[in-house]
């Protein structure tokens, strides 16, 4: 254990993870956000999903250090009373988590089917022109459609509960031709090798060289592309709630907090949607910030200035 | 001694767009067992596609026009795929050029070689890396227990390639084919890699099928020469007699080539011309364009393959 832990000390990518004041000082911002929105019933002043201790008459008060603000509430409430503070921090663990999970689905997908059509000839172009045609269509026009044809079909009421496993798989089956494009490309390239070539002539099975062989070694562009896949979906989820199909009102995401404040910024009440709209570019931000990172980091054509 | 392999009248065809390109021309040869055959000529002239062919390999557009090859009972040329996978890496191993790039480097040692055992064998992965220990003491691995926990980056070239015939050797095959295994190596590491080829064949009675195109390499290993020329045999013997008393104008000419043979502060001896692309062999002998030997009934009638007064198989009109 401890020869594991020297191993990744001495590795050179925590060597030039910190020279990079852009890759640390994201990580730690991101660690940060990633820990208080999963410590949320920890770390939250107030319970946003407890009706009970929700009091209608503290809606729309201003941030503390304002003068109608009280300190009971940091950054104000919003429209039904709850405290901004802690329903941002529940916000955001909903918002991460649609966008891991949607993530994890396109790359499920993405990657058996990239596999498929990269090692297999014959699957080749149906997969691909499938993805194209997927591709074809924008994700919002897909995701809306499904969304709104869902909550026809069983009421708003019961949307709400189905809402955040909806929501990833909408954007999970909307995405999966970004992993299958990245994945077939590598296959492309690995399946000429001549260690592909031994693994045959050693006599392994075709699902065996595809598993243990080719993928593995396709991972890092996997990889570069799913740190800029989360932060979409999660956009992606913002923008869906935005519109009004995402997460309801009464378990908000980031997305929905925004478009809940819309409503009132003109009547001057501008934190209810300020202040989610910075945690969500803030997370977005950093994000993509390490993904970009990640990306110079793996591609040894640029790294080593 | 009883035969091994035998490749009887093999045509190995390429389709393309219009027509078919004949890559293996008529190609036959036998392998004893414990034999080991040495295969040369230039490049291009088909001798990693008779390689491929045995296994039934061949990259795509090619395929097995005609012909038998003899293995164990079993023709190769009409059996299945799943009939082939269970052959290959079991009874006939393959080593390759490139030891950097046979293994995978995203693996364990450890884990490529116990892949091997166990796509053949019902076999517990203790029983598998005992297997593989012993026969990385085989090819000289020193600490061979900790090596399997290693990854192909952490070995030398020399040493990658010794692991690369480790794992050939795992199912204990009674054929291994090698094509070029030495080319990518320097020199020293190369008599090493040969003398250790030499001697597991010796110690394991494995026949041998060296692919090169190193006459240096092929003498100091084979007993029989197989020299291929635009996808036919054109000399065929043993490899005392051939390197001593070429007899095939193209095999002179090759072995006449060699450095050490051309006389001090002279250009080096060439073959005049290049040989033909597949599509332009010409009719007749298909060195004909090249050889200063050529006359008339070399360019009309393909010579065949005959044992001539010297002992040695050639096909040449001019060899008596």
């Amino acid at each position: 254990m401890s020869l594991r832990w020297r191993q990744l000390k001495e590795s050179d990518f925590v060597y030039y993870f910190f020279r990079d004041p852009v890759a640390y000082v994201s990580f730690a911002i991101l660690l940060v956000l990633v820990i208080s929105a999963f410590g949320a019933p920890l770390f939250a002043p107030h319970d946003p999903y407890d009706q009970t201790t929700i009091d209608i008459m503290d809606s729309e008060l201003p941030p503390a250090w304002k003068d109608e603000g009280t300190a009971k509430f940091l950054l104000g409430t919003d429209d039904m009373g709850r405290d901004m503070f802690s329903t941002m921090l529940y916000g955001m663990r909903i918002s991460i988590i649609i966008g891991l999970g949607a993530v994890a689905l396109q790359a499920f997908i993405g990657i058996i089917i990239g596999l498929l059509s990269g090692y297999i000839k014959r699957f080749d172009t149906i997969l691909m022109r499938i993805a194209d045609v997927q591709l074809s269509f924008s994700t919002y026009m897909i995701a809306i459609f499904i969304g709104a044809t869902c909550q026809m079909m069983f009421g708003v009421a019961n949307y709400e509960k189905i809402a955040a496993p909806l929501l990833i798989l909408i954007i999970g089956l909307a995405e999966w031709p970004q992993y299958a494009r990245t994945v077939r490309a590598s296959v492309l390239a690995e399946r000429k090798k001549e260690y592909v070539e031994a693994a045959r002539v050693i006599g392994l099975s075709k699902i065996r060289i595809m598993w243990r062989h080719i993928l593995p070694n396709t991972l890092s562009p996997v990889l570069v592309i799913s740190t800029v896949q989360v932060a979409n979906a999660i956009m992606s989820e913002a923008a869906l709630s935005f519109l009004g199909l995402g997460m309801p009102q009464s378990k908000p995401s980031l997305g929905s907090l925004i478009t809940a404040g819309f409503e009132y910024i003109f009547s001057g009440t501008w934190w209810i949607t300020i202040f989610p709209g910075i945690l969500l570019v803030l997370l977005i931000l950093v994000i993509n910030l390490l993904g970009d990172w990640v990306r110079d980091y793996l591609n040894p054509k640029l790294y080593k200035g | 001694m009883s035969t091994l392999l035998s490749i009887s009248r093999l045509n190995v065809d390429f389709a393309l767009r219009k027509s078919t390109l004949r890559a293996i021309n008529d190609v036959s040869l036998t392998i004893e067992e414990g034999e080991r055959l040495g295969v040369v000529g230039e490049s291009g002239a088909g001798k990693s596609v008779l390689g491929f062919s045995i296994i039934q390999l061949i990259s795509k557009p090619g395929f097995i026009a005609s012909g038998e090859i003899q293995f164990q009972g079993k023709n190769l040329a009409s059996c299945t795929y799943e009939e082939m996978r269970s052959i290959r890496g079991n009874q006939i191993s393959m080593i390759f050029q490139d030891p950097m790039m046979t293994l995978n480097p995203v693996l364990t040692i450890g884990s490529q070689m116990r892949e091997t055992l166990q796509a053949h064998r019902q076999i517990s992965t203790a029983e598998a890396d005992r297997i593989c220990i012993e026969k990385l003491k085989k090819v000289y691995i020193p600490s061979s227990e900790k090596r399997l926990k290693q990854f192909p980056h952490e070995f030398s070239g020399g040493m990658r390639q010794r692991i690369v015939i480790a794992i050939s050797l795992l199912t204990d095959p009674s054929l291994i084919i090698a094509d070029e295994p030495t080319t990518a190596l320097d020199v020293t590491i190369q008599a090493e890699i040969l003398d250790l080829m030499l001697e597991l064949c010796e110690s394991d009675n494995m026949g041998l099928m060296l692919i090169t195109h190193d006459l240096a390499v092929v003498s100091q290993v084979t007993q029989r020469i197989a020299v291929m020329y635009a996808g036919t045999i054109v000399e065929l013997g043993s490899t005392a007699l051939i390197t001593r008393d070429p007899q095939h104008p193209y095999t002179v000419g090759l072995l006449g080539a060699l450095p050490q043979r051309a006389a001090r502060s002279k250009r080096l001896n060439q073959i005049p011309g290049v040989m033909p692309g597949l599509a332009k062999i010409p009719p007749g002998c298909p060195f004909s364009n090249r050889c200063s030997l050529v006359e008339a009934i070399c360019r009309s009638t393909r010579p065949a393959l005959e044992t001539k007064q010297s002992g040695i198989q050639v096909a040449c009109h001019m060899v008596k």
